[in-house]
């Protein structure tokens, strides 16, 4: 994280820089939601988002992987700048096929797991890498049934979503997200529509994504799994990062008088 | 009164009309389903010209009786004989049959475009959402996500539908075609015995629908293993 001084003025890829921001915008009708975001990760990286609702952290999620558009900004995912252009009022993509190809690579964990209810637990997974990436189909199979065993629910392979609990949903869509074998993975509030007895299921799979080195930008409100696991913390007000850095240091003494309250609020939970 | 041998004979001559019958049910059903589809596609797709287009379309055809449709096409545009002549469509609108057929097609892709705009809107923005994370779009989409989905939540309202147009095949009889109905009305005219020849050609749309009933039951079990199968454990 030290190296951050080093972007040259040539646009050549940053290798250490798995995700970048620059200046991220995006505004909703009259509400401004992202301030001008920026931040870096770096591959290996596992960071925490945190905020309180309406703070922005799930929509500057989402405009990684373009499912929203930012009006203005720059991101950078694996060396590639996203194209947008100007139409009307409105930011949209400059090209939609390199909108497909680069979230080819990017594996997104959803809250509500959105698996699709018509295919099998094993279907979903092979989906991904058999009709978009056109990868071997026995090749998926065994690779997606490995994923599976990982995740701890391979006899579970050939049930449909809806005969599953929320955490063996939840894992198996992280399974699924882990077959399209991304470059960077994005979690949107993985456990907040589970149980409380279910999250740890879930949690105990994204910290052994995390040990293995993945490149992971999870929001949440798991400050134990924020404190523990991610070795960044970002912590979005307003559509502003208003305070980030080390865990160790930001939950010992936080700076800001804002992530102060936020952790004060939740302090029983930390 | 009844004579079984009677119904024994009505029957059989009846039954040469099935094959007729079936094949109107079946040509409009599945040219009504494509057309459906295109309409249901630009209702949903279209934006709002696509939405008022389809939505004049199926307010004609659906706010209308279809024999009354089946009685403009076939002697109403006769009118236009030389016009249509001049358009190289007069061999189409000649035949009866082909009157018979556009008027059920145009009639049951009104109602079957309802049907699957309605399937179409039941697909979860989740599961999409999740697709188009993943890198897919367009045709890709639309083929494995959007479109089997659809079918399962469109499948009882069409099934429905196939059912209703099964039985609309009667009303070609009065453009002269001797499908099962029209071979009925013909056999009154000679024997004057309504009751049994009546009953007769009901039981006969009966004993279709109870095997199209059947085979639609097949196949929604057949999609629907995930509302079906149970926890095992």
């Amino acid at each position: 994280m030290s190296d951050r001084g080093t972007i040259s003025a040539s646009d050549n890829k940053d290798k250490s820089a798995a995700v970048s921001v620059k200046e991220l915008r995006k505004c909703f009708g009259p509400l401004e939601v992202l301030k001008g975001v920026s931040f870096e990760a770096h591959e290996g990286d596992v960071i925490s988002i945190l905020g309180s609702s309406g703070s922005g952290k799930s929509t500057m999620l989402r405009c990684l992987n373009m499912l929203e558009t930012p009006d203005s900004g720059e991101i950078r995912i694996g060396g590639e700048v996203y194209g947008l252009k100007k139409t009307g009022h409105r930011t949209v993509p400059a090209d939609r096929r390199q909108v497909d190809r680069m979230r080819e690579h990017i594996g997104m964990v959803f809250q509500s797991f959105n698996l699709w209810s018509h295919m099998t637990i094993l279907e979903n997974l092979i989906e991904a890498p058999v009709h978009v990436q056109k990868r071997d189909r026995a090749e998926c199979i065994a690779e997606a049934e490995a994923l599976l065993e990982r995740v701890g629910i391979a006899d579970k392979r050939n049930f449909y979503p809806a005969h599953l609990s929320g955490g063996q949903q939840q894992r198996a869509a992280i399974a699924r997200a882990l077959a399209q074998r991304p470059k960077v993975m994005l979690f949107d509030e993985p456990t907040s529509a589970l149980d409380p007895e279910l999250v740890g299921e879930v949690l105990k799979v994204m910290r052994s994504l995390a040990e293995e080195g993945r490149t992971m930008l999870v929001v949440t409100h798991e400050m134990a799994f924020a404190r523990d696991v991610s070795n960044k913390v970002v912590f979005l007000h307003k559509g502003v990062i208003e305070e980030t850095g080390a865990p160790a240091e930001l939950f010992t003494q936080p700076k800001s008088e804002r992530f102060r309250q936020f952790l004060s609020g939740r302090g029983d939970v930390v | 009164m009844t004579d079984i041998g009677f119904m024994w004979d009505t029957f059989l001559t009846l039954l040469t009309g099935v094959p007729l019958t079936l094949e109107l049910a079946v040509t409009s059903i599945l040219a009504g389903s494509i057309l459906a589809l295109a309409l249901s596609l630009l209702a949903v797709t279209g934006g709002a010209t696509g939405r008022n287009i389809a939505g004049a379309y199926v307010f004609v055809f659906r706010g209308s009786p279809l024999l009354v449709q089946m009685f403009l096409i076939y002697y109403g545009l006769g009118q236009f004989r030389h016009g249509l002549q001049d358009l190289g469509l007069w061999w189409f609108f000649r035949e009866p049959y082909w009157c018979a057929v556009l008027a059920l097609t145009l009639n049951t892709a009104a109602y079957c475009s309802e049907i699957f705009r309605g399937g179409l809107r039941a697909v979860s923005s989740q599961e999409i959402e999740a697709a188009r994370a993943c890198g897919m779009s367009g045709v890709l989409l639309f083929r494995r996500i959007i479109v089997p989905i659809a079918i399962r939540h469109a499948l009882p309202a069409y099934g429905n539908e196939i059912i209703l147009m099964l039985k609309a095949t009667a009303l070609a009889s009065v453009i002269t075609i001797m499908e099962v109905t029209g071979l009925a009305g013909k056999l009154i005219a000679d024997s004057f015995r309504a009751f049994e020849i009546f009953i007769v050609a009901g039981a006969i749309y009966l004993a279709i629908n109870f095997i199209v009933t059947r085979m639609l039951l097949l196949v929604e079990f057949w999609l629907s293993p995930h509302m079906r199968m149970r926890l095992q454990s």
